[in-house]
């Protein structure tokens, strides 16, 4: 008798499994579909585009427009392609991430241990900025970096970015460390380690999956970003997302719709990349502390 | 002057007084023992003196010098933590140096006392190990290690054998005597474990919601207990308390307790019954440790004072080395402990020997010791 039922409950596995399967494949054809669109069209010369068949492979392959969006393609008035705002961008986003960061460990380790009275206010108070629209205190800021001399520099949108991350990488921490064993801070103490050296000797080593959930999370906000670039930002700072919008909407001259493409993936590549390096620790840290072990 | 002194000690949380104005001293190689059920201030105490909790009000000295105030590190005391608490990115041996590393001694001195200790504790052939890959045992031994490399004035350990499985909580508790015996220096220990405290201490704290209770040596505390908590907590199984009569009888008081059913109560002459005389014809609670109340044979005869009486056994549990008789006094049930061999079944009426000179009486109302 339990023979013929082991086996139906094996071949039920197999059909439910293999219906799975095939669902999470189609869904991933489609959601890499415009990734393929992109990829193929900005290795096209642009008359091949101007066919229509959006979804075929390129019949004479071409980096042309790769070239072309990296370093002459017209942004705005100048011909000096992408790469020197992709530049401004990563001079943007290494600090403000490095000290969104930073600040973000620093107030998580206050608030679980080293509380003080209202540390539960406070916290509150960090949580609702990561409610606040960009769009609200974009006047405030402009008037704050105008009074810092900041206005109009990479500097000035480094504070912004760290600033409005805060919330955000206060959350994170402060949640991670709440699940750390006081008694280790404890030991430490009668040690006789102090404040900092805890937290650089006993804190931050354990944070590891902590620090790449926020690092992920900051660097693609803030590279993505195209509000505060577009408001914020000069000639000498302008983000690779505003470069992007003035090289796709430009109103002048041929649309070259392979350079875009290309131009489009470029933008995308860092979260790109940094995802794939450091993607898997971002849903094991989003769980720790969910659930004790 | 005692060497660890705690002065008319007070601690809050907010309106919640956690603490209530506790008095221990304890003298230089003490082992003091505070022991309690969960929630009656034990550990907080402990925190207290390792100054990782603020107090209230009162003082803390230790070998003479006031420590209130004073940061964890500079009142000269190592603790050892519940869960052992080792920094889990660190091996063994940065474990162990790390707080002389924080005071900036050399890395030859701090080798050199690293060696001292794991071979003091047989822990050498794991320095280079992180916490993950030890045993519980072997965790316990890293935590006691950290502590022993400080030298300090005052060891503080808080419930260290908690989570340890039975055999080897017993194991590290005789090696904990035994370190104890060879360094001679002070240690405060908590636990719930009366056993714990019996054995290890040289003096025992009780506590109960964040008042002291009694404190004195194990002795004391076993056989002199100041209230009817600390007669029921220390001691296993528990001393027997039961209600009873003081009637006079003769020139002296006896005890009287009533049997279920009505019967004959049991009349239980006291010979020196200086204390008891007061409360003639008062009903008290008589507490008699179980191994005070056996059979005639197995009676520990070299004190005297001892009473028979015929009491009706319910349940017989044989225990290897002693088997305990349940019987029914008072109207509560009554724990006797009899030689293992003893000639006893349940459901008969049997003779028990009360060996009074061990008994102790108590105020049913304020439930505190009348003799």
């Amino acid at each position: 008798m339990s023979q013929p039922s082991a086996d139906v409950a094996v071949q039920t596995n197999r059909l439910v499994r293999i219906a799975i399967y095939t669902a999470l494949i189609v869904l991933a054809v489609y959601y890499l579909l415009p990734f393929y669109v992109m990829v193929v069209n900005s290795l096209k010369p642009l008359d091949e585009i101007r066919e229509g068949d959006m979804l075929a492979l390129p019949r004479q392959w071409t980096i042309a427009p790769w070239l072309s969006a990296w370093s002459t393609a017209q942004i705005g008035v100048e011909p000096t392609g992408l790469r020197p705002y992709f530049m401004n961008s990563i001079f943007m986003v290494v600090p403000a991430v490095a000290l969104s960061t930073i600040l973000g460990a620093l107030n998580g380790y206050v608030l679980t241990k080293w509380r003080f009275p209202g540390h539960n206010l406070v916290f509150g108070m960090m949580l609702l900025a990561c409610f606040i629209p960009f769009q609200i205190v974009l006047i405030p800021m402009a008037r704050v970096l105008g009074i810092l001399g900041l206005a109009g520099t990479t500097w000035g949108l480094v504070l912004v970015h760290t600033v409005y991350g805060l919330g955000f990488t206060t959350l994170f921490f402060r949640n991670y460390y709440e699940a750390f064993p006081t008694e280790l801070v404890r030991a430490a103490q009668i040690d006789g380690a102090s404040f900092f050296q805890i937290f650089r000797r006993i804190l931050l080593p354990s944070s590891g999956p902590i620090i790449v959930v926020t690092v992920i999370w900051q660097f693609t906000n803030v590279w993505n970003d195209f509000l505060f670039g577009a408001s914020f930002a000069d000639v000498d700072s302008v983000p690779m997302t505003v470069a992007l919008n003035n090289l796709v909407s430009s109103s002048t001259g041929v649309k070259e719709y392979n350079v875009h493409f290309a131009g489009a993936i470029l933008a995308a590549l860092p979260t790109l990349i940094v995802y794939v390096v450091s993607g898997r620790y971002f849903v094991r840290g989003l769980m720790a502390g969910a659930v004790k072990g | 002057m005692a060497f660890l002194e705690i002065r008319n000690l007070m601690k809050s949380f907010g309106n919640v007084d956690v603490l209530k104005g506790i008095n221990i001293e304890i003298e230089e190689g003490g082992f003091l023992v505070l022991v309690g059920p969960s929630g009656c201030g034990k550990s907080t105490l402990l925190n207290t003196i390792a100054g990782l909790e603020a107090i209230t009000s009162g003082d803390i000295s230790i070998g003479g010098r006031s420590v209130a105030g004073l940061h964890p590190s500079k009142r000269d005391i190592a603790m050892v933590f519940q869960s052992y608490a080792l920094y889990p990115n660190m091996t063994v041996a940065q474990n162990i140096g790390f707080g002389m590393e924080i005071r900036g001694i050399g890395q030859t001195d701090r080798d050199k006392a690293i060696a001292d200790v794991s071979e003091l504790l047989q822990i050498g052939h794991l320095l280079d190990r992180k916490p993950s890959q030890l045993s519980g045992g072997q965790r316990q031994r890293v935590a006691m290690g950290r502590a022993l490399v400080r030298e300090p004035q005052v060891f503080l350990f808080d419930e260290p054998l908690s989570n340890l499985d039975a055999k080897l909580r017993v194991d590290m508790r005789t090696e904990i005597k035994r370190l104890h015996q060879r360094m001679g220096t002070t240690i405060v220990y908590v636990t719930h474990d009366q056993i714990e405290a019996m054995t290890l201490a040289t003096k025992i704290a009780v506590l109960k919601d964040g008042i002291l209770q009694q404190f004195g040596s194990p002795a004391e505390i076993y056989n002199d207990p100041a209230n009817m908590f600390v007669a029921d907590f220390m001691g296993s199984p528990s001393m027997n308390l039961i209600p009873a009569r003081i009637e006079t009888e003769g020139n002296g008081v006896a005890v009287v307790i009533s049997k279920r059913g009505g019967g004959e109560a049991v009349r239980l002459p006291v010979e020196n019954a200086n204390g008891l005389t007061a409360h003639a014809g008062a009903d008290v609670i008589f507490g008699i440790r179980p191994e005070a109340l056996t059979d005639p044979d197995g009676a520990d005869r070299t004190g005297g004072g001892l009473v028979n009486a015929v009491c009706p056994i319910e349940v017989v549990e044989p225990a290897g080395s002693d088997t305990f008789a349940v019987t029914h006094l008072g109207d509560i049930e009554v724990t006797a402990r009899l030689r293992a061999d003893a000639a006893i079944e349940p459901g008969r009426e049997e003779t028990l020997t009360f060996n009074m000179t061990k008994a102790v009486f108590f105020d049913p109302k304020t439930e505190s010791r009348i003799a």
